[in-house]
């Protein structure tokens, strides 16, 4: 059964630590593109797609990050020699 | 964990078929945009008015879009990205309908824009440059070669696969917070959320259509 544990955990501090660089690289993005507009409010708009973009891409971290989680959840490969080992 | 009544897995219970719910919305929402093309198409008028008046600046948009990332070649392309784009937008925004499952969260219909988009950009630069293509892959000088050309293969065989997971990503896990959402408190609590789910559907279509779109303008350029 503490395969079982460790699947959740992993689960749990993967994300954690996944959306944390996220986290990070995302706020970078957003502050130089809060800069950029503060000093020449004129590109807003063109700062805006590309901020959103840049964001979009930072983002596919995290989602890697929880397609891995919801793999270890709901698809492990191994639930089922698991099973087995323990039904002997 | 998504919808708890998708119409349509009803329908094919009714008519004990099993074809899975990702490929039946795909055609729900192919015959939807069909619909809409041949509407529009049979009403076209010089001085635009409804249906029309909607679709030419979105049509105009993503032509200009063009036009500005892949120059003035890329223009023949158009009917490829507009396709995916009309394709991904549609069947992202159907997710906030209850009772509909969105085609792209699930990892086969977005493998499928995937591929296309790969097998595209190198069809595209065959075509383009011929034999010649190949350069693209050798790096900056030649005997650089051996050590770049693993590397780009890499990074080419990185690309549907990143491409088909973001959208997956954003798409399923849209869902199961939604779903989680409104098991723990079904009052106004999702309804954030659901705003979210509109911006992330624009916002990962805009992100496949452009990436599509660069993919395709670096088949185009010269070999350096």
């Amino acid at each position: 059964m503490e395969f079982f544990a460790w699947c959740m955990i992993a689960a749990g501090f993967g994300m954690a630590i996944g959306s944390f660089g996220t986290g990070l690289g995302q706020g970078l993005a957003i502050k130089s593109a809060v800069e950029g507009v503060a000093r020449n409010p004129g590109a807003s708009g063109k700062i805006m797609t590309i901020m959103l973009i840049g964001l979009a891409m930072i983002e596919s971290l995290a989602i890697y990050v929880f397609v891995v989680a919801m793999i270890i959840l709901f698809a492990n490969p191994f639930t089922d020699t698991v099973v087995q080992l323990l039904n002997k | 964990m998504i919808h708890p009544f998708i119409f349509l897995e009803w329908l094919e219970q009714q008519l004990h078929l099993h074809i899975g719910n990702h490929v039946t919305y795909t055609w729900l929402v192919m015959a939807l945009l069909i619909l809409v093309a041949v509407l529009v198409k049979r009403s076209i008028t010089t001085i635009p008015s409804g249906l029309q008046n909607f679709l030419e600046p979105v049509v105009d948009g993503i032509e200009n879009m063009i036009e500005e990332t892949m120059g003035h070649k890329g223009k023949a392309y158009f009917p490829l990205i507009a396709t995916i784009a009309f394709f991904i937008l549609t069947s992202n925004l159907i997710a906030l309908i209850p009772g509909f499952f969105p085609p792209t969260a699930n990892l086969n219909t977005n493998a499928a824009i995937a591929l296309t988009v790969f097998a595209m950009t190198h069809i595209i630069g065959v075509k383009e440059h011929g034999i010649g293509y190949f350069k693209h892959f050798c790096g900056p000088v030649m005997w650089l070669a051996p050590v770049m050309v693993p590397i780009e293969m890499i990074g080419h065989l990185a690309r549907p696969l990143s491409l088909t997971l973001r959208l997956f990503g954003n798409m399923y896990g849209h869902e199961i917070v939604l779903m989680i959402f409104f098991t723990l408190v079904p009052f106004l609590l999702p309804l954030p959320m659901m705003l979210m789910g509109v911006m992330v559907a624009f916002i990962q279509t805009f992100v496949f259509m452009l990436l599509a779109m660069i993919y395709i303008a670096g088949s185009l350029e010269e070999a350096h």
